[in-house]
């Protein structure tokens, strides 16, 4: 290829031109303002000039704080026990103007947890529902890439036998693949309507009227798994054919030499399939991460994030915050932390399956 | 050793078909639903959902639906712009991303190396963390069109199109198919005398059947199915295309039977046309997977 007549400065940047163009202005150029404008007060439409504030954008959405708070005591010295519990002053009257501590000025109580004694440690956080919205992303993301990447390859390779008709049902699995997930979303909310939904009476009938309706997606405890049980549905298929295509890789001699050698179908797996397959398997694992971590359609068609924030999510609350409240930089600070997360995981997610030498 | 007679083998291949058939009913059953559903009143279908009867054609059918779909939005508006949003950047697409890749194999010019490595590195970066600032962008930007410089791109059709006609993953498509097409081919025709126009028209397109299928249907779903983006981007409901003009089924007073008539319209198009090219969708999705 380094013969003189295909030199050509000139035809080179001309036709790569127009993309490296289009993707500098487009990708590149947004995801830099992105970084900058973290560091600002940008809105989308305002009267007062843009400032530089510094980290103040992260501050609010990741401070966090613990607090130890003790036991209201009478003017005994005993703790006041409320039905036989120890009764604690509220949060509020804590972190409120607090002379001792006036860091913790406008943050709320995430969560706490007893420190063994009759103290209790409350973990305070000056954001609470975009710390809910991370733990639900992770919480998304860490069920939906086994449970996918799994479901995926068990399908790839029931579909991979030779059988009349195979490819119908490979079509069949691959179906949802092209709907839209917003279309899938509406769908869905039907089916787990609370009261005449599908699911319900499915699984009433199959009970005999033993399992009463449950609002899938109105009840804060399954809100969240009903939506990860149908994004998995609606993707599954698409890693299937990932795998399969990984599958059709592996020479069929080795195939045909373990049954020769008599191994059993654990064996073949387990010393053939899968050694096959590790390419194939640490590309989907980063895939199907990539997807997951940018969760929104359905929670933007099905709950909004509610019932009760369960099923806030990073990408959402960016949206919610750079469009819906037009803070462009809240919006932007939330996409660089995002992207921060996502690029440290498929990092990591290398690092663990690189080629051992 | 077992000897397998032909009865246990009958019904080992019986279980594996029934294991299929129960595994097709689950990807199935919402888009039947679905269907069926659009066909029957509100009333009718939420009684029918108790029982086998939400998935046949049974009851008071009708295309009533779907003419309500029509009179609650302007259905037709909305599908006449998603398809020529998809179509436009469909094609410019494969125009200007087969060109890149032509550039970056089989041309030789100072900085290929440097700016396919570029590329490439923005595959790691989600739509989802650019789509912010690139509203902003998009709010500001000019355009000279026939009234003169106008600011502001958002509620058009190039606000929907142009951010996404170059990518890294199609660019990085075409590159790996060019690359195991025979070089000696162009190599010859510049010897010989043919342009840089020439070979890529006369030569490389006429050999890229298959990637320029595969990169127009990954393209084609992603722009039809584009939620965030023109959500954001188009108040005006003449610009927008039917994913988000489903905003205004399920508003208040969800009528089911409307939803599920305009979900059939903007659904099975797209259905019909996947099963009709079956294996290109497959094998497309199957090419975005052969990475090193």
């Amino acid at each position: 290829m380094a013969s003189r007549f295909t030199v050509s400065n000139r035809t080179g940047w001309l036709m790569a031109g127009p993309a490296v163009l289009l993707i500098a202005g487009f990708v590149i150029l947004p995801f830099l303002l992105a970084v900058g404008l973290s560091f600002t007060n940008q809105r989308l439409v305002s009267p007062n000039p843009t400032e530089f504030v510094g980290l103040a954008n992260y501050n609010q959405l990741l401070d966090l704080a613990l607090l130890t708070v003790e036991p209201l005591k009478d003017d005994a010295g005993q703790t006041v026990l409320k039905d036989g519990v120890p009764e604690y002053p509220p949060i509020r009257s804590l972190t409120r103007n607090n002379p001792d501590r006036p860091d913790l000025n406008g943050m709320r109580e995430w969560f706490s947890f007893s420190s063994g004694g009759d103290a209790r440690l409350v973990v305070l956080a000056r954001d609470v529902v975009f710390m809910k919205a991370i733990v639900n992303t992770f919480t998304f993301v860490i069920v939906v890439a086994p449970v996918q990447a799994g479901l995926a390859l068990c399908l790839a390779l029931l579909i991979n036998q030779r059988l009349k008709g195979i490819n119908i049902f490979r079509a069949i699995y691959f179906m949802p693949v092209v709907v839209s997930i917003v279309v899938v979303s509406l769908l869905w909310r039907l089916i787990y309507d609370g009261q005449s939904g599908l699911l319900n009476n499915l699984l009433g009938t199959l009970s005999f009227g033993m399992i009463p309706p449950i609002d899938w997606l109105g009840n804060p405890s399954t809100a969240l798994g009903s939506i990860i049980a149908m994004s998995i549905w609606q993707a599954v298929g698409f890693h299937m054919v990932i795998w399969l295509s990984g599958l059709q890789t592996i020479s069929p001699t080795l195939y045909e030499a373990a049954a020769i050698e008599g191994a059993s179908k654990w064996q073949v797996f387990r010393y053939i399939t899968w050694p096959g397959l590790r390419n194939t398997a640490v590309l989907i694992l980063i895939v199907i991460t990539m997807q997951a971590f940018g969760l929104f359609a359905q929670i933007d068609v099905m709950t909004n994030g509610g019932p009760l924030d369960s099923t806030h999510t990073i990408v959402f609350q960016a949206i919610e915050r750079g469009y819906g409240k037009q803070d462009i930089s809240g919006g932007s600070t939330i996409s660089v932390i995002l992207f921060v997360i996502v690029l440290s995981i498929s990092l990591i997610q290398r690092w663990l399956t690189r080629e051992k030498s | 050793m077992a000897l397998i007679s032909p009865d246990n083998r009958g019904l080992r291949l019986a279980t594996r078909y029934a294991v299929l058939v129960l595994i097709a009913v689950i990807f199935i059953f919402p888009l039947v639903f679905m269907l069926m559903s659009s066909l029957k009143p509100d009333q009718q279908l939420l009684l029918d959902s108790g029982s086998l009867r939400a998935f046949m054609p049974v009851g008071d059918i009708s295309l009533e639906n779907y003419s309500a779909a029509f009179r609650r939005a302007p259905v037709a508006t909305f599908i006449f712009n998603s398809v020529l949003v998809t179509g436009i950047t469909v094609v410019l697409s494969l125009a200007i991303c087969s060109a890149a890749g032509f550039a970056f194999v089989f041309v030789n010019w100072k900085g290929r190396g440097v700016m396919l490595s570029i590329l490439l590195a923005t595959l790691i970066i989600p739509f989802e963390t650019t789509a912010i600032p690139l509203l902003l962008l998009a709010s500001k930007l000019p355009w000279i069109g026939l009234d003169g410089i106008t600011w502001g791109w958002l509620n058009s059709y190039r606000v929907q199109i142009v951010p996404f006609i170059a990518d890294g993953l199609t660019i990085y498509l075409f590159v790996q198919y060019f690359k195991d097409l025979p070089h000696e081919l162009v190599e010859a025709a510049r010897v010989e005398g043919a342009s840089w126009p020439q070979i890529y028209r006369k030569i490389v397109m006429p050999l890229s059947g298959p990637i320029l299928a595969t990169a127009a249907i990954l393209k084609f779903l992603v722009m039809y199915n584009q939620y965030l983006w023109p959500l954001m981007v188009t108040q005006e409901e003449g610009y927008r295309p039917v994913m988000v003009g489903l905003q205004y089924f399920f508003q208040l007073n969800v009528a089911w039977g409307e939803v599920m008539a305009y979900l059939s319209m903007i659904t099975v198009p797209v259905l019909a046309f996947y099963l009709y090219l079956q294996k290109a969708f497959i094998a497309s999705i199957a090419s975005t997977g052969v990475k090193g």
